[in-house]
C-alpha cells in the first residue's frame, strides 16, 4: 500500500495552498498532456496534487533521471508518485525521450509535463523545447492541457530548500491538439501562448 | 497551560462551580445565539418573497454572512470550551491563514525569501507560543515582533543582498506581521489577564480552566456587531461617502450609526463583563471606533494593490483577512485598555 503518495499530495497542497481552476475543461481520466510553465521543484508534485484522485492514479509526471536518482528519499518520493524518469544526459536515436514516454503511457496513462525543460530563474516562461511537439505528432489523439502554475516560484524559488507557505493558484485551460500540417515553430509557440493567456484570466 | 475543560462537563456538572465557565458568560451566549437565530429566521423569511420584490443578491449576502456567523460562533465556542491552549491554537491558525494572504498579495523579491520563512516559520508561532504558556509573558510577546523580528527582517533581507526597493519590501513584510499576528495575538493573550472591575474587586472564577473566556467573547461580539450594524446604517442613510477611492460602501452615517448602536447594545451586555455600564458602553465604543478604522486601513491597503478582496489570487472570494481585519485592529486596543484599567498583577 502506497501512503507516501497521498500523504506528499496532502503536504503539497497545505504548503502551496493552492485553489484549482478548470476553465472549460473538466477533469477527466482520458490520455491527456498536461504541459504548464515550470518554475519550482514542487510544480509536478503540486500539479499531480491537484488532480481528484482517480485522475491521480492515471497520470504520471516526466522528470530528469539525474535528480530524481539521486538519494534513497527522493528516489522514494519519485516511485510513490509514479514519476516517469527521463535520461537527460544519454540521449540516443531509437532511446529518445518521447519514444520512452510513448512507450510508457501505452493506452492507460496521462503525462505531466515542463516544455520548457528546465526552471525559469526570475518566474517568467521561457521558450519551449521540441519535445511537446514530437509527442503530440505521433500520438495526435492525446488531448493537450495547458496549466498555468501561478506563485509557486515564490513557495519555494530555484536554489532555495526551505519552502514558504504562501497561497498559490493552478489554472487549466481548455484541450488543444496539432492541427494537421502545422508547423513546429507555430506550434510551440501557440501551446505557450494557451499557458500565456490562462495567466491573464 | 491550564487543562482542558471537556464539553460534557459543563453540561452535566453545573453543580461543580470551579470547573465551569461562569454563569454570566452562558448568558452573553444565551443571547448571542438568540440574536442568530432571530436573524437566521428573518433571512428564511425574506427568502420566501416572491421575487421582485426584494433584491435578491442582498438577500443571498445576508444569508450567507449569516452562515459564516454561525460557524465563527461555533468554532470560537468550540475552542473556549475546549481551554486556553485550543483557543491560542485557533487565532494562530487564523493568523498564519491572514498573513499567506497578506505576503501572497504583497509583491516580495526573491531575496526575501530567507526572510519570509523566518517570518512564517519561526516568529508567528512562537508569538503564540509565548501568548499561550502559562503564566503571562507579556514582556516577551509585547516586544517579540516589534523590536525582534522589527530589527531580524530587514537584517535578513540586507544580508541576502538585493537592495531594489528595499525600504518598501521590510516595510511591507513588517506590517503583514504587525497587523496579522502581532495584533491579532492579543485577542487571545486576554485570557492572560486577571480581571478585576474598577473599584480593584476580584473578577471571575479564581480556579476556572477558563478565565476570561466570557470577555474575549465579548469583544468578537462588539466588532462583528459594529461590523454589520455600519452596514445596515449605510444601506439605511448612507450618503456621504468617507473616502471613495478607499471604500466606496462606508460612509459616515454608517459609522456614526454602527458605532453608536454597536455601543448601545454591548453596553447592555455589561454584565457580562467586569465593567459597568458606563465602562461597558466608553470600551465598546472604542474598540468599534477601532475595528472601523482597521477595515478603512485594510481597504486602503487593498486598493494599493488594486484587488477586490485577500481571498485567494483568484479575485472574487473574500479570504480570511477580509474578515478579521477590524478585530486586528481592535484587539491591541481592547486588551491593553483592560490591561491597564481592570487587571490587577501579582
Amino acid at each position: 500500500m502506497n501512503v507516501t503518495g497521498p500523504f506528499l499530495a496532502l503536504i503539497a497542497k497545505l504548503l502551496s495552498g493552492a485553489s484549482v481552476r478548470w476553465l472549460d475543461c473538466q477533469p477527466d481520466t482520458c490520455q491527456r498532456v498536461y504541459f504548464a510553465n515550470h518554475t519550482s521543484h514542487l510544480d509536478a508534485l503540486v500539479l499531480w496534487a491537484s488532480l481528484p484522485r482517480d485522475v491521480r492514479a492515471v497520470t504520471r509526471a516526466v522528470a530528469a533521471r539525474d535528480y530524481w536518482e539521486r538519494g534513497p528519499v527522493r528516489r522514494h518520493i519519485a516511485a510513490s508518485f509514479n514519476v516517469l524518469l527521463i535520461d537527460r544526459e544519454k540521449i540516443k536515436v531509437h532511446h529518445s525521450p518521447v519514444e520512452i514516454m510513448l512507450r510508457e503511457i501505452g493506452n492507460k496513462y496521462s503525462l505531466i509535463v515542463f516544455p520548457e525543460g528546465g526552471r525559469s530563474e526570475n518566474g517568467e516562461m521561457g521558450e519551449f523545447k521540441s519535445g511537446l511537439y514530437y509527442l503530440a505528432k505521433r500520438r495526435p489523439d492525446l488531448e493537450l492541457v495547458p496549466v498555468y502554475m501561478d506563485n509557486l516560484n515564490r513557495v519555494l524559488p530555484r536554489g532555495e530548500v526551505l519552502p514558504v507557505p504562501l497561497l498559490s493558484c493552478i489554472t487549466f485551460g481548455p484541450p488543444m491538439w496539432l492541427e494537421a500540417g502545422e508547423p513546429k515553430t507555430q506550434f510551440l509557440t501557440r501551446a505557450r501562448a494557451a499557458i500565456q493567456r490562462l495567466k491573464e484570466m | 497551560m491550564t487543562s482542558g475543560c471537556f464539553p460534557p462537563l459543563w453540561i452535566l456538572a453545573q453543580a461543580d462551580e470551579s470547573t465551569a465557565i461562569q454563569a454570566q458568560t452562558y448568558w452573553l451566549l444565551g443571547v448571542v445565539l438568540g440574536l442568530l437565530a432571530l436573524a437566521y429566521l428573518a433571512g428564511r423569511v425574506l427568502k420566501r418573497y416572491p421575487p421582485g420584490s426584494l433584491n435578491l443578491a442582498l438577500v443571498e449576502r445576508f444569508n450567507h454572512r449569516i452562515r459564516v456567523w454561525w460557524m465563527m460562533c461555533a468554532i470560537l465556542v468550540a475552542a473556549l470550551m475546549w481551554g486556553t491552549g485550543p483557543t491560542v491554537f485557533l487565532f494562530f491558525l487564523v493568523s498564519f491563514w491572514a498573513l499567506r494572504e497578506f505576503i501572497t498579495m504583497t509583491p516580495t523579491r526573491r531575496g526575501d525569501h530567507r526572510a519570509l520563512f523566518w517570518v512564517f516559520i519561526v516568529f508567528t508561532p512562537l508569538q503564540y507560543l509565548l501568548v499561550g504558556l502559562s503564566g503571562d509573558f507579556y514582556g516577551l510577546y509585547s516586544i517579540l515582533i516589534p523590536v525582534v523580528a522589527g530589527l531580524f527582517v530587514p537584517a535578513r533581507i540586507a544580508f541576502s543582498g538585493d537592495h531594489k526597493r528595499f525600504l518598501e519590501r521590510s516595510a511591507k513584510i513588517a506590517m503583514g506581521l504587525f497587523v496579522c499576528v502581532y495584533a491579532l495575538s492579543f485577542a487571545p493573550a486576554l485570557m492572560n489577564l486577571r480581571l478585576t472591575t474598577s473599584a480593584g474587586v476580584k473578577w471571575g472564577e479564581e480556579d476556572s480552566s477558563l478565565p476570561n473566556a466570557g470577555l474575549l467573547f465579548y469583544f468578537v461580539l462588539i466588532v462583528q456587531l459594529e461590523d454589520v450594524l455600519q452596514n445596515v446604517w449605510t444601506r439605511l442613510l448612507g450618503r456621504r461617502v468617507i473616502a471613495p477611492a478607499i471604500n466606496a460602501s462606508r460612509t459616515w452615517e454608517g459609522f456614526l450609526g454602527g458605532v453608536t448602536s454597536a455601543t448601545l447594545v454591548c453596553a447592555l451586555l455589561w454584565w457580562a463583563t467586569p465593567f459597568r455600564f458606563w465602562e461597558a458602553a466608553c470600551m465598546s465604543m472604542i474598540v468599534a471606533v477601532a475595528g472601523f478604522a482597521g477595515s478603512m486601513v485594510m481597504s486602503a491597503v487593498k486598493r494599493d494593490r488594486g484587488v477586490a478582496d485577500y481571498g485567494t489570487l483568484v479575485q472574487g472570494h473574500p479570504g480570511v483577512l477580509d474578515r478579521i481585519d477590524s478585530l486586528c485592529f481592535a484587539a491591541p486596543v481592547f486588551y491593553h485598555l483592560t490591561r491597564y484599567f481592570f487587571c490587577v498583577f501579582l
